[in-house]
């Protein structure tokens, strides 16, 4: 049996899904849980429902705001006092960015944005893309522990509860160190939307869009699905969407249940970056488009016509 | 100021990937290479950092493959000054590189004040090697950074996060800061560039000379294959105005019955 922490975020005082998707996969090993910060009761007990037979509070000055060097830091010692084989995070923002400078700290590696994972006795191989998804390999860690891996938000999928761990919540002093470089300002998205990489249902504009303002018609479509919007390469480059809706090899990959590709021909770049969603529907006037041969439901029409009478269709049914 | 600025030259977008024969990484004999998209933004506002700071160098610094040099070629071309080559396979794991980063950019004779990545490179997509580097050199580092201003010793950059936010840094140089799209527009290189990144410095080194061996991977792959491909799926004529209200009912009803995600 390895001995695992994991790492959560939290997301307005609640753990972050992916944790709850990587403590499903870590069922049968010595799995504790840390966190930065403070954990309502409630919190604690769902972590123990998913197996974390601990849950430990890190709590230290100067790590109220998120910070590489901080965050690095504080965990550094704890994981250091608890022998850990393994930790584990999710692949979301904060933790591709400190996980990888904690890992050199112990100079041990790291295995990014793994999809899916198995122990083989206690040895960790995971699944993990490369070439934003165009092929799959399989990763595995060696040299100095413990060793770290990341976990692609929405790749596991939502386990069962097993109401195996105990869950019992402890607090610990840590250090944050000298912080270098700091947060002075946080600045709100424009939009309250889930982002891209976590969102369930995404609609996206391509080169058809023909300009910003038509994006509405996306905006009103994903209002009424709960729907985050996305762009193709096509799309950000003519300035209809900005750079941080794009979904491709050069953007953000996806997986979300529903990718609805709206005027999307399917460059091979923008087909690695949504190629995981579960159900794919694609619109578009050319009915050889390659986006067609990922799409489980391929629309051949104009999508000016065909996206407000989606919009009218699902309001009907969600009604 | 010295500018460094790390690339990798990684297959072009387009490129279908094939595994290679025993699965150990993929076949590379036919791809065309290129540096790395997100690099591009390093490489400019390196270019746009040393023309703001008189008396600015900006150094390019690469660890990979030596058969085809586009990468750097490129970075001399937009207008840097210098290279350093350090020799290596292609498929490297992100410790190794940082490591071989680290002792490339420590054979050269200036001393860092500001070290460019791009965020992540579009082959592994590993998000590691800035990180990496930074802990290994001692110095702060800022990820997926999107706006850049210069006062003096201190620089403010702009992280951006889930769903668009952004973080606010302010950081003293020495610092290590990592580029995403949106941060600038990278200029092509000019002929003239071309012609001039022909006589530009360029340092070899090997791998031993940096102080990187076999010891120093971290991270093993195996098993490179396709993802599988998923069974044709329903393809619906909508073009007929008149047939389409009846279509998108059908799909919609299909989403919710037949693939339940709605």
């Amino acid at each position: 049996m390895a001995k695992v922490l994991v790492y959560t975020e939290l997301n307005k005082g609640n753990v972050k899904p992916v944790t709850l998707e990587i403590l499903g996969k870590l069922v049968g090993q010595e799995v504790e849980v840390a966190v930065i910060g403070d954990l309502g009761d409630d919190q604690v007990k769902v972590l123990g429902e998913y197996g974390a037979a601990k849950v430990h509070k890190l709590k230290g000055d100067n790590l109220d705001k998120y910070s590489p060097e901080g965050y690095s830091n504080a965990l550094k010692a704890f994981i250091a006092s608890g022998a850990y084989d393994y930790v584990f995070a999710g692949a979301t923002s904060a933790g591709k960015d400190f996980i990888p400078r904690l890992a050199a700290k112990f100079e041990a590696g790291v295995a990014s944005d793994c999809v899916n994972f198995l122990f083989e006795g206690d040895a960790f191989a995971g699944t993990r893309p490369l070439f934003a998804g165009k092929c799959l390999a399989k990763v595995e860690l060696q040299g100095p522990k413990p060793h770290f891996v990341t976990v692609r938000p929405n790749a596991l999928g939502m386990p069962e509860s097993t109401t195996a761990g105990a869950g019992a919540a402890s607090e610990s002093e840590v250090q944050a160190g000298e912080i270098r470089a700091a947060i002075k300002e946080i600045v709100a998205a424009a939009s309250e939307k889930v982002d891209l990489t976590e969102a369930n249902i995404i609609v996206s504009g391509g080169r058809a869009m023909k300009n910003p303002e038509n994006f509405k018609i996306l905006n009103d479509l994903a209002d009424v699905i709960g729907a985050t919007v996305g762009a193709s390469r096509a799309a950000v480059d003519s300035g209809y969407a900005a750079p941080d809706m794009q979904v491709g090899q050069t953007g953000k990959t996806v997986s979300p249940s529903l990718y609805i590709a709206c005027g999307i021909s399917g460059a091979i770049q923008h087909l690695a970056g949504m190629r995981t969603s579960k159900v794919i529907v694609a619109i578009n006037t050319d009915p050889d488009a390659p986006i067609f041969t990922k799409a489980d439901y391929g629309i051949v029409g104009d999508l000016y016509k065909i996206v407000p009478l989606l919009q009218e269709e699902f309001k009907k049914i969600l009604a | 100021m010295n500018i460094f600025v790390c690339v990798k030259q990684v297959p072009d977008t387009e490129t279908k990937i094939q595994p290679n024969g025993d699965g150990t990484f993929i076949e590379t004999s036919s791809i065309k290479w290129i540096m790395n998209p997100y690099d591009e933004f390093a490489v400019e506002q390196a270019l746009l950092t040393k023309a703001a700071n008189a008396g600015s160098t900006v150094t390019v610094v690469r660890v990979g493959g030596v058969k085809d040099t586009e990468a750097l070629r490129t970075a001399l071309a937009m207008g840097a000054d210098d290279a350093i080559l350090v020799e290596a396979e292609d498929n490297l794991d992100s410790y190794s590189i940082a490591k071989a980063l680290k002792g490339g950019i420590e054979k050269s004779a200036n001393r860092p004040d500001l070290i460019l990545c791009g965020k992540q490179a579009i082959d592994d997509d590993c998000l590691q090697v800035p990180q990496i580097l930074a802990e290994m050199m001692d110095l702060p580092s800022v990820a997926v950074i999107v706006g850049f201003e210069q006062n003096g010793d201190i620089v403010t950059v702009k992280r951006e996060v889930e769903g668009g936010a952004l973080e606010v840094y302010e950081v003293k140089t020495p610092c290590v800061l990592a580029t995403n799209k949106g941060i600038n527009t990278p200029r092509y290189a000019s002929l003239p560039g071309i012609m001039k990144a022909k006589r530009k410095p360029l340092q070899q080194l090997t791998l031993a000379d940096v102080g990187v061996s076999a010891d120093d991977r971290r991270v093993k792959y195996s098993n490179f294959a396709l993802p599988p491909e998923k069974p044709a799926g329903k393809k619906f004529d909508a073009m007929d105005e008149a047939a389409a209200a009846g279509i998108v009912a059908e799909v919609v009803g299909l989403l919710r019955n037949e693939a339940k995600v709605i």
